[in-house]
């Protein structure tokens, strides 16, 4: 609404685009994983929510376990935590980068890049590593 | 004292900045962070050895002083680390006067989810 204002009038008044410009900012990696942590950790906090109510489920008895239990077993339950897992592991891969920058290490670019990499690659991993091991070895479905 | 330093004495030893809060939040989400690796990591491992397990099978897991005391641990840390960076969310993107109803409702239900889980989990292991 306000970019579609004219740029006229007193200096004051115009309606000046605002940065970042995200709609003709070409992505990068880490402008991507830069946002992705903050979605991600939104969204956890969403899964946070269903955490409470899961374990609510759980002390309310046998009947409403159950009932959580069949709704996260069911086709959009298990897409849900399946995401979930793959937020959970970006937002903790993209955490710990997080956590090396604050010790003023990792700024070379070609370094960044390298980290960078390095959560997307450890996330799918670790999400695959953890439904694969949930299917067949623990008999999920 | 550098030029152009318009703080007076006491701004300047405080240190505080301009939302006189200094690092007070950027620390304590970095605290929330570091006590997350180990107490998410183990609570997902837990939750998968437990997966699809019937409700005796997980409440007597629940039940156990190591499950109890980290589920316990989890919930506070968890949900403090949620309300810091929500906070920030809301201030980032809200620009009008719901940002404010928005920041105690977020801080509010935060705190609030935090009580709920935890009573939720002495119930389980203390309840009947």
């Amino acid at each position: 609404m306000a970019d579609k204002a004219p740029l006229t009038g007193s200096p004051a008044r115009r309606m000046r685009p605002k940065s970042p410009n995200i709609q003709i900012y070409r992505p990068q990696l880490t402008s991507v994983l830069s946002i992705a942590n903050r979605i991600t950790g939104a969204a956890l906090s969403v899964a946070a929510v269903m955490l409470v109510a899961w374990l609510c489920a759980a002390a309310g008895g046998p009947q409403s376990y159950g009932a959580a239990q069949a709704a996260l077993g069911s086709p959009i339950g298990l897409l849900l935590l399946f995401a979930c897992t793959f937020a959970f592991f970006l937002h903790l891969c993209g955490g710990i980068r997080h956590l090396m920058w604050d010790t003023v290490h990792g700024f070379e670019l070609r370094t960044i890049y390298t980290t960078g990499w390095l959560v997307v690659g450890a996330s799918v991993v670790l999400t695959v590593l953890v439904w694969g091991f949930g299917w067949f070895v623990g008999g999920w479905y | 004292m550098a030029s152009g330093d318009f703080r007076s004495p006491l701004a300047r030893a405080e240190g505080l900045g301009s939302a006189k809060s200094g690092t007070r939040h950027w620390w304590l989400q970095r605290v929330g962070a570091i006590a997350l690796v180990p107490l998410t990591v183990w609570f997902l491992v837990a939750i998968i050895a437990h997966a699809g397990a019937d409700y005796a099978t997980f409440t007597s897991w629940l039940r156990t002083p190591v499950a109890m005391t980290g589920t316990i641990l989890l919930l506070p840390v968890l949900f403090h680390h949620s309300a810091l960076g929500l906070q920030v969310i809301v201030e980032d993107y809200t620009h009008s006067g719901s940002k404010f109803a928005l920041l105690i409702a977020v801080r509010l239900s935060c705190y609030g989810l935090a009580i709920v889980g935890t009573v939720a989990v002495l119930r389980v292991a203390f309840g009947g």
